[in-house]
């Protein structure tokens, strides 16, 4: 019984020192295994964009369907979340929603990514004068408000491009800049190593090093910040379609269901509640997901 | 082939311009390869050794930079040669080995596909297929086991000295004119230190490849040099053959360094060493930068700056000691 005891301990020795060498894969596995909140959060996510996705099939009642004989229900089987004050449905419409939410929050985060990337990649890599350049764009546009940008935005433009382009719009154009000084960050200390050196000893040329060799050593950071970049622009989205600037009516979005359901928030009050408990719910398990995938990828958080 | 010599240094100067001050780190430095020999370049941490290598691959870098001085590579001017047409020769041409096996290949590739690139760019070799049997075949010759399954892995599954190989067939695999291995078993031990540099000098004949070592490591150098360089703060202070450095030792530095090698049968109670520290490069000395830690240092040492004089034949040395014989 020792022996096979012994067996035992020194093949969980051996797999927890390889476990030190583990790829990404296998790295967000164990996050998997020992973080059941990001992997819950990972889990709803999925759930989420399969409801956005599948939305016409799902909802019940078409997003603008109006039915005013059943205006400002009260949930029910029929109605989940009940009615507004035209009589739609609140359920259907968060579903539809959704789509807007969770388009704005992953692909202007997506576009900022490859922006900030570029620049970053620049920027560190050849240092001197254009990465002063560089940075201080960055800096201008990290100072500026970019809700104040992108009301600025949707005023000019709002007549002949959709409200939705220029959330867009304003959102990447806000968002690379931190992403570019965590690309530059890393890449200014990637450039010095030696394998940087090798590569250009046997010849690679410098935008081949930036892509393939310094590039990819950014991912974790860049996966991490991408993850908690995604609510911040679900909830600028909210924010202005709040504010009235955002997604127009009758489309829905949740920011904008939460303006309309503002007045009934005394007598109705699930009218607002039921698309702010899924804003916070969704930017929430963003939130959890990126502490995750941080804790999970980032070498010197990891513990002994 | 016009020049018995494949690379060529003439009086090459790379400074640092820091805040703190101009660190002259290769103070007219000339020295030659010759074609198919193993040339050593040796001297302390600091002496300027490494920078030599890295200003002949172009790989000096901000605030650093190549002075003065010309660098031929088989009759071809380096210095000041555009970033574009250096990378072509760099792996093509002249490649390099560095100090670190450990952190010279990159973590998130697999190292054949390391190795690959250079084939790439120089080979003009697109297939993968193709490209992946030159490597496995490279990966045979530097004595890599199991070639085939080292090739998908990731260099942090390779041991120190299996690092070092995949480094030697990443530089060799174009079978270039010249190598330069900047402290290539530093970081190994003895045993592989031995088998890395048996696996050098096979190679170098094999190929008829010429080889600029640099080293710290006297045994080193009578293993495998043919031809020294002693490096000091900067400059070069002495160069001999292998056997006439050893035997008729000339410059007083030499002579400390090769004193400072405990023999296997003396047993002295205290080892020893070459008294004071390196120069800081930034304020060298006046005259012979050596002086302050010589001990047969006379009052020209401090004033005039020694030339290279000839000791015997193919044997330079820079002191005055060697001047007067």
């Amino acid at each position: 019984m020792t022996e096979k005891y012994k067996k035992q301990e020194t093949r969980d020795e051996l797999l927890s020192e390889i476990g030190d060498y583990d790829g990404l894969k296998e790295k967000i596995i164990r996050m998997y295994r020992n973080n059941r909140l990001a992997a819950f959060s990972a889990a709803l996510i999925i759930l989420m964009i399969l409801l956005a996705v599948f939305a016409p099939y799902i909802a019940p009642y078409k997003e603008a369907h109006q039915d005013l004989l059943m205006r400002l229900q009260p949930p029910s089987r029929a109605h989940l979340f009940g009615t507004d004050e035209l009589g739609r449905d609140v359920f259907s419409r968060i579903l539809y929603g959704a789509r807007v939410s969770l388009v704005i929050g992953i692909f202007p985060s997506m576009i900022s990514l490859l922006i900030g990337i570029f620049f970053g990649l620049i920027a560190g890599y050849f240092g001197g004068w254009i990465d002063y350049v560089i940075m201080r764009v960055a800096d201008v546009m990290l100072s500026f408000p970019s809700l104040l940008l992108a009301m600025a935005l949707m005023y000019t433009l709002g007549r002949y491009a959709n409200s939705v382009l220029c959330i867009f719009g304003a959102l990447s154009l806000v968002g690379w800049a931190s992403v570019s000084r965590v690309v530059r960050s890393v890449t200014l200390s990637l450039k010095e190593t030696e394998y940087v050196d090798a590569a250009r000893s046997i010849g690679v040329g410098r935008p081949k090093i930036m892509l393939r060799h310094i590039l990819p050593n950014c991912i974790p950071s860049l996966i991490v910040l991408y993850t908690l970049n995604v609510p911040s622009c679900i909830l600028s989205e909210s924010t202005l379609s709040f504010l009235g600037i955002g997604v127009q009516p009758p489309a829905a979005s949740w920011g904008l269901m939460v303006n309309q359901s503002k007045q009934y928030l005394f007598t109705m009050p699930w009218l607002a509640l039921a698309p702010c408990l899924t804003i916070m719910i969704v930017v929430l398990a963003f939130n959890f997901l990126g502490d995750g995938l941080r804790d999970a990828l980032d070498p010197y958080l990891k513990k002994g | 082939m016009d020049s018995p010599n494949i690379l060529e240094i003439k009086d090459l100067h790379t400074s640092f311009f820091t805040d703190s001050g101009v660190v002259k780190a290769v103070n007219g430095v000339s020295l030659n390869v010759p074609r198919g020999k193993i040339t050593g370049l040796v001297g302390e941490s600091g002496c300027g050794k490494s920078m030599t290598a890295k200003s002949v691959m172009g790989l000096v870098r901000n605030p650093g930079r190549i002075e003065s001085g010309s660098i031929l590579l088989d009759g071809k001017e380096l210095v000041g040669l555009p970033e574009k047409e250096l990378r072509k020769l760099c792996g093509d041409e002249v490649s390099m080995i560095f100090q670190e096996p450990m952190t010279s290949l990159n973590p998130v590739i697999r190292v054949g596909r390391q190795v690959e690139e250079a084939l790439r760019i120089h080979g003009g070799i697109s297939s993968h297929a193709e490209a992946r049997k030159m490597v496995v075949e490279m990966f045979q010759k530097v004595g890599i086991p199991e070639p085939e399954e080292r090739y998908s892995a990731y260099p942090h599954e390779l041991s120190g000295g299996l690092r070092q190989r995949v480094m030697i067939a990443m530089a060799m695999i174009r079978n270039p004119k010249l190598l330069i291995a900047d402290e290539p078993t530093t970081a190994l031990d003895v045993t592989v230190e031995a088998q890395i540099l048996r696996l050098m000098k096979q190679l170098c004949e094999e190929q008829g490849m010429s080889v600029l070592i640099i080293t710290h490591n006297m045994g080193v150098v009578a293993e495998i040099c043919d031809e020294v360089y002693v490096m000091y703060a900067g400059r070069i202070v002495e160069k001999a053959s292998v056997f006439s450095l050893f035997d008729n030792t000339a410059h007083p530095y030499t002579q400390g360094l090769l004193a400072s090698i405990p023999g296997l049968y003396d047993n002295p109670e205290y080892l020893h060493t070459i008294s004071g520290v390196v120069p800081n490069l930034k304020r060298l000395p006046s005259g012979c930068a050596f002086h302050p830690r010589c001990e047969k240092a006379f009052g020209r040492c401090s004033e005039e700056q020694p030339g290279l004089y000839p000791v015997e034949e193919g044997h330079l040395c820079s002191c005055f000691l060697s001047e007067r014989q």
